[in-house]
Formats: structure tokens, sequence, C-alpha cells
């Protein structure tokens, strides 16, 4: 951080000081001196000119450096902190936290950095100015006025961004049934309004006219004052650094807090097998969330089940890494899993079918084998045979507690204990047709 | 595509620049002009105003199209789409405000500075002349290197930024099984290897700008030293001396800005590129599906291999088969958003590629295996409930087309739901998906996939 500020500051420094020593060269030059007068102010210009160029070069690389090295501090300690945190955030909490930490990192490139380098520069010109006044107040302007006035929030843009994001993800994962529907059209052009809206609000903050009009106003009263020519070209310069610091954005960090869910105090005997059964939003899948927080999370419990986007193997292999080749199979045997080990599934498992996906995801518990084995509707999107033959044998292989959400009246049998979760209210019925 | 009617407030700017320079050369060395210069400075200000705010609307318009263009375009992988359409159209506005109008000034502006320096110091003007076309040749050369890597970054900054992404929301799977400690130094060592990546294709990258700006420095030190030598000779009056330095800067900025903008916007142009290609989707009038049969002809497409199949109009068919088998994909076959690799699909004797898709999905009903136009706030069951009750409250389908409409709900449900949706079907078409045997009792026909 302090070696990109320095070598930017003198980087800067080096190209107001090509301008001044320049004008300087010319005025002096007019008064026909004689020639040895002007040697040192021609090789100042020279090397100036040569250094400029080197030292922005290695400004950016610097700037870069520092900034991508904090990026590999601060993912782990976010990361750390999740995997440290009690209750786990929900999925759009989750992509909002990464979001921030990309935001904050580029905030520090393109906003922290260039203001210090600014400001440094400004310090050194107006000393050498001997304190001019209409230097100092453009500098007060546009170092501290305008920014500040560019990234104040007068209006909170987060909950028209958060819209065009909702808009923008159903528009993209639920494409198919809008257009299926007929509301695609509809949809798209709502969302173009949303964005047409956040746009002008985020237009307004762009303050470069009157960082330019400072710029040359200041200019303007210092020939009025009968400054040098050679201060008046290095004020200009100066305030040309200055001039992109009124465009300045700071991007709002998003909200990634959310209220605990209520924990059931329900609970069921976790004894043998257990089939949990009962209509659709009894709360079913909200009772084996609340178990699998509760539980040591070595006893393995599978209620979130993600499939990461790399080989089937390693998937499965999270369950336990140590696991040999003939364990693997042995579970993938279970499951009746008929992938390649080394297929890759995609993001968010796109490249298999959803019968393949939640026959991954059981093998990976089969292969963890916990002391609890919470599964939630483990065989839905597998035909019926299959899905009795694989929950029989998935149960037969656990040798702990289980406690399964299944619909499958079939299946029962193959459990000691039916809990009936929550009685059948009329809301819930009949409200098909 | 892409809006360009901001590149007209460009015009004044070259007579602009020019005008300031003359002015403030003559108010430095003693002469007139400062309540000019300040007129000329004001009109600069306001006409960089109005030429922003036109960029800025210019670029939301082409947001606009290329977010309408991304989600329309046929085939593409969700999650391709939804980085387009994020941050793929969010990267085009470097290029449409900064890019394009710098293209512009770095002829205009140039060609101005050198035509005014040749009357006043042929010299300076020549000088200027032969380093110009340095820019140009130097930046294609080191724009050619980093092309191909910019390209490459690309792909493998968005696999490593991924990868944070996909190791965050798979946290709470991690957890379940004791494996988020151990991921703590994976995050870390990607995190790692991603800036080792970038900062060797920003070595490269920036080399680009760093060319420029040598060239740019040294030219106008190569200018300055001379002319002020002659200005010590008496050869140059200093009007003109002062003229020759404040304008010979001028002609390489808007080169070196163009510079920087080419990088800036380098990510805006491989995201234009793949600007898909506008398809016309008019075809012919849907067949009357009360009359047409549904024939597959020797399909091939993903899983399915040369299926064929024959559905007589008011037939309901179920669809079984093990899980992968490309149940699903049959109905994405007969919604037009898979197209066969091999075979054709018939409508009434009319391939379905030919039919305007639009009327083709007005006359059918969907309910697909995981809907998600519904509320979040439902479980599965009542989101599987409430679409199927969209799709048969739509009345006018002819075709219904449900993919395992009972899945996720309760024994007692199916009952209430089957009945439904025997009512509606009645003497309609229907394919279902199905793996519970209480379905097979409401169709005609069962079909083995």
């Amino acid at each position: 951080m302090k070696l990109a500020i320095l070598v930017g500051t003198l980087a800067e420094l080096a190209g107001v000081g090509l301008t001044a020593t320049a004008t300087w060269l010319i005025m002096r030059a007019a008064e026909h001196p004689p020639m040895q007068a002007l040697t040192v102010a021609i090789v100042a210009v020279r090397t100036l000119a040569l250094a400029k160029g080197a030292l922005r070069y290695l400004e950016r690389l610097a700037s870069h450096k520092t900034v991508l090295s904090e990026a590999v501090e601060l993912r782990g300690r976010v990361y750390d902190d999740l995997a440290h945190r009690r209750h786990i955030p929900s999925g759009t909490a989750l992509t909002r936290i990464v979001t921030n930490v990309d935001q904050r990192l580029d905030a520090k490139l393109r906003t922290t950095l260039p203001w210090i380098t600014a400001a440094l520069v400004g310090a050194v010109v107006t000393v050498a100015s001997g304190f001019s006044l209409p230097l100092i107040a453009g500098l007060l302007i546009n170092l501290a006025l305008l920014p500040w006035l560019a990234i104040r929030t007068p209006q909170d843009l987060t909950p028209l961004r958060a819209k065009l994001t909702e808009q923008t993800t159903e528009l993209v994962h639920s494409k198919e049934e809008l257009i299926a529907y007929g509301l695609f059209d509809e949809r798209l052009h709502a969302a173009t309004r949303t964005a047409k809206e956040l746009s002008r609000k985020e237009r307004t903050r762009d303050l470069t006219p009157l960082a330019i009009a400072v710029q040359f106003g200041a200019a303007l009263l210092m020939l009025a004052q009968h400054e040098p020519a050679w201060l008046i070209m290095a004020a200009i310069a100066t305030f040309e650094i200055t001039v992109p610091l009124a465009a300045l954005t700071r991007p709002s960090q998003e909200p990634t807090d959310e209220p605990e869910p209520a924990c059931s105090t329900e609970t069921p005997d976790l004894q043998g097998r257990t089939a949990i059964v009962g209509p659709s939003g009894a709360g079913k899948t909200t009772l084996l969330n609340a178990l699998a927080h509760r539980l040591e999370p070595s006893k393995g419990a599978l209620a979130d089940a993600h499939v990461f986007h790399t080989t089937v193997r390693t998937n499965v292999l999270l369950a336990k890494p140590d696991a040999t080749q003939e364990e693997l199979d042995r579970a993938a045997e279970i499951t009746e899993l008929d992938l390649d080990w080394d297929q890759v599934v995609g993001e968010r498992g796109e490249e298999i079918s959803g019968g393949q996906r939640q026959r991954l995801i059981l093998t990976r518990s089969v292969l963890a084998n916990p002391e609890v084995l919470l599964l939630d509707e483990p065989t839905e999107g597998l035909d019926p045979e299959q899905a009795d033959r694989v929950l029989s044998k998935v149960l037969d292989h656990c040798q702990g507690t289980a406690l399964v959400v299944t619909h499958r009246t079939e299946q029962l049998a193959l459990f000691d204990h039916v809990r009936h979760r929550g009685p059948i209210s009329h809301e819930h019925v009949g409200r098909v047709g | 595509m892409v809006d360009r009617r901001h590149l007209l407030a460009l015009i004044p700017i070259p007579f602009l620049v020019l005008a300031q320079a003359e002015l403030l050369a003559s108010v430095l060395s003693g002469g007139t002009g400062l309540l000019l210069l300040c007129l000329v400075i004001g009109l600069r200000v306001l006409v960089w105003w109005g030429h922003r705010e036109w960029a800025h609307r210019a670029a939301e318009r082409t947001r606009a199209r290329l977010r309408e263009a991304f989600l329309r375009s046929p085939g593409t992988k969700a999650g391709e789409v939804a980085t387009l359409v994020t941050r793929g159209v969010h990267d085009v506005t470097p290029y449409v405000v900064g890019y394009l109008p710098q293209q512009i000034l770095a002829v205009a502006v140039p060609l101005a500075v050198v035509i005014r320096l040749a009357f006043a110091d042929l010299t300076a003007a020549l000088t200027i002349l032969a380093t110009l076309p340095l820019i140009p040749i130097f930046g294609a050369l080191v724009g050619a290197h980093t092309r191909e890597r910019t390209a490459r970054q690309w792909d493998a900054l968005a696999t490593l930024g991924g990868h944070f992404l996909d190791v965050v929301k798979g946290i709470g799977t991690l957890r379940a099984f004791g494996r988020a400690e151990a991921q703590s130094t994976t995050v870390r060592r990607l995190a790692a290897q991603h800036m080792t990546e970038t900062m060797s294709a920003l070595r490269v990258a920036f080399l680009s700008a760093f060319v420029l700006e040598l060239v740019a420095t040294m030219s106008v030190a190569m200018v300055a030293v001379p002319v002020g030598l002659r200005l010590l000779d008496g050869g140059v009056p200093l009007y003109t001396a002062l003229l020759v330095l404040f304008l010979a800067p001028e002609a390489f900025l808007p080169l070196r800005a163009a510079g920087a903008q080419y990088h800036a916007s380098a990510q805006g142009r491989e995201v234009l590129a793949k600007v898909p290609a506008r398809t016309e989707t008019t075809g012919q009038a849907p067949p009357d599906l009360a009359q047409a049969e549904i024939v597959f002809e020797n399909v091939s497409v993903r899983s399915l291999r040369n299926f064929s199949l024959r559905v007589q109009p008011g037939e309901r068919i179920a669809l079984v088969g093990p899980s992968g088998a490309g149940k699903s994909t049959i109905l994405g076959l007969l919604l037009g958003f898979v197209r066969p690799d091999d075979g054709r699909v018939l409508v009434g004797g009319v391939d379905l590629q030919e039919i305007d898709h639009r009327k083709w999905l007005e006359a059918l009903s969907w309910v697909p295996q995981r809907p998600t136009l519904v509320p979040a706030n439902l479980s599965s069951g009542e989101q599987q409930r409430v679409a199927l009750a969209n799709a048969l409250d739509r009345r006018q389908a002819a075709l219904f087309l449900l993919d395992e409409p009972t899945a996720h709900l309760d024994a007692e449900t199916e009952a209430l739901v089957l009945k439904a949706t025997r009512d509606f079907t009645q003497g309609r078409t229907a394919v279902i998906v199905a793996h519970r045997p209480t379905l097979l009792n409401e169709v005609d026909r069962v079909v083995t996939v």
C-alpha cells in the first residue's frame, strides 16, 4: 500500500514538474539569458519526461498487487468467519457477502489510492506555490467537497439495485417458464424500466464538469493575480489529477444480516429408523434443518446439499477425503450412481439430470456413514422402483439413527417409526383446480 | 446494437482546444484576451457536461439492447447468461462512454493541432507529425500481444472467481461433513493463484500504457527544448513558443486516453463480440392441436437416441423410465426449447422448428420439474401445486406437458391433484412425466423411455 502511494505520488509529481519546468524554460528563454542558465531546466525536462512513464507503470503494478494480495487475505477471513458462524446465512445473503468482498477491493483501487495520491501531490504543489489562495481553495473543492458530494448517499439506491438483481435473476432462471406463459416481454420491460431509473439516479452523481470548472476557474484567478506562468501551468496539471475524483462512486455494501430462524424445541426420538410424513407445508424440512443445526458437524447430517462445480469424485470425497476407490465404488453401488467419477457436474449440477444429482448427494451421505443420517425426500426424481430399492439399501447400510422425510407410503415398511408431522388443515387441501 | 448518438456532441471540442491554447498563450505573453479565455473555458465545460449526459443515456440504451439480446438468445446456459446480463452488460459502459468518444477525439484533435502548428512553427508541427504515428503503431503491437491474453484471462478469472462463490454457497454442505475448515486453505490457495494469474496478465497489459505514456512525454520534451532554444536565439516570438508548448501535449493527450480506454473497455468489447445474431422467429401458425398428430421421428439429442413416438390428438401419454433417460428432454423438445441434433419433431406434418414459437407456446401448458415462477417462501410441494394450478387454468391450452406433477406431494394431496388433472385435461392431448404408479391410471398409454 505504502509503496503504491509513494510511486504513484512520484509519478504524478514528475508529470506536474515536467509541465512547470517546460513552461519556466520558455518564459526564461524569452528574457534571452546566457545559455548556461537553461542547462539545468533542459536536463530536468528530459529526465522528468522519462521518469513519468516508468513510474506510472510501476505504480499500476504496485497498486494492483496490493489490492490482489488483500483479496487473498479478505477472502480467507470471510470464509473462516462463515465456517464458524452458528447459523449459516441463506443463499442470497451468501451471494451478497461475496459481492461485498469484490466491491471493497475495487473501491480501494479506484477510490482510496487515487484520492491519497492526488491529496499528496496537491499538498506538495501548494507548498511550492507559496500557498496561493486560489490554488488552495480549488484543491479543497476538488479533493474534499466534490468527492464527498459524489459518494454521499442522499438516496439509498440499494432497494432499486436489489430490485434489478431480482428481476434479472428471474428472467434468467425462469426464462423458459416465462416464455411458455407469454410473460417474458412484460418482465423484460419491467427490468429495463428499473435499469433506466437506476442509471438516471447514478448519473446525477457525476460531477466531472464541475471539477473541470474549478480547475480552470482557479487557473484564471491565478492568471488575474499575475502569478508566474510555470505555477499556473503546474496548477492546471495538478487539478487534472483531481478531476476523476468528482466521479467517484462508493458501491453500497448490500445488507447481509438476517434474522436467525426460530429453533423448534421439539426433538424427535433419535433411535432407529424414523420416517417423517405429513402434508407439504407442515414443516418437515424445517424440522430436519433445526436438527442438523443442533448436531455436532462431525456426527454428520444432510439437510442442505450443495453440488460443487467440480468432478463427481471430489463432490463425493467431501464426505470422507481418505476414502479408497473401493469404498467409493461400494457407496456408488448402494445408491446406483451411474456417473463417471471424473465427470464435471457443472454449475449447480446443470450437466447432470435431477435424479443423478439426487443419487450423487445420497452417495456422499452413504460414504460419510454418520451417526445420525438426515434425508429430505432423498429419492425424489428417481423412478419408484429404483427409489424404493435405493432407499432400502441406504437404510440397510446405515448403522446409526436415520431420519427420513418421504411422501411414498410404499417406503414406510422400511422404517421402525413413522412420525406424522402436523395436522392436515383445510387451507392446505383442495386449492388445486 | 451500440448507440452512438452522443458522439455528435464532440464536434466543437477540437475548435475549443485550439481557442483555449491561443488565448492562454496570448495572455501569458502579455497580450489581451482574458475575458474571451473565460468564455472559451466556460463553453468547454458546458460541452463536456452535455456530452457526458448524452453518453450515459446512450450507454443505458446499449445496455438495455444487450440485456434483451442475451436473454432472448436460445440455448445458452443459465450460468453464462446470468454473468453476461449482469457483469457483462455493465462492462460495456466504459466502451460507450469512454472508448468510442476517445476514438473520435484521438483523430480530430491531433489533426487540428498539427494543422494549426504548421502555420505557427513548422519544425514543431513536423516533430509531432513524426512521433504521433508511433503511438498507434506501438499500441497495436502491444495490443496484438495482449488481446489473446485478455480473452484467456476472462475465462481463467471467471473460473477462479466462481470458485469462491461456489465454496461460500456450499458452506452448509461443507460444514455438515466437517470439511469447512479444511477448505479454508484451498480458498486462500486459489485466491493466491488468482492473484498470480492476474498480475502476470497485467504486467503485459500495462506495457501498452507505458509505451504510450513514454512516447507522449518524450515528444513534449522533444518539442519544448528546441523551441526554447530557438526563442533564446530570437528565432520565434514568445507567443508562438507558448502556443507550441500548450498545443503539443493536446495532440498526444487524446491518443493516450484512447489507449487507456482501449484497455478499460477490453472486457466490454469481449462482451459485444458475444452478442448473438438475431434470429427471426416468425414461422407458420401452429396447426390445430385438436386435429394434429405429434410425431417424433428418430430424434437424437442429449441422452435420447433415435427416439420415435406418435401422439394422437386428445391422447394422454405417460413417460416412464430411469432418471437421466431423457424424459424432461422430450418435454423440452415439445416446448421448442431443445432442438434435435438429429431427426425431427412434426406437428400435423409440419416441422416444429418452422412453427412460430410464440404462437405455439400459447397453445400449450407446462409444469416444469422444479417450478420457479411461484413465491419462494412456499415448500417445494406447495410450489408444485401452485404451478400446476396455474398450468391447468390455461383454458385455451390444447396440449398439456406435466413434468412429475405429483412430486413432493403426500398421498392425500396427490389424489386431489390427480382428480384435478383428470378433469382439466379431459379430451385434450397430454404428455406427463411420471414416476409414481398412481399417475399411470390417469393416462391412455404408457411409453417407456
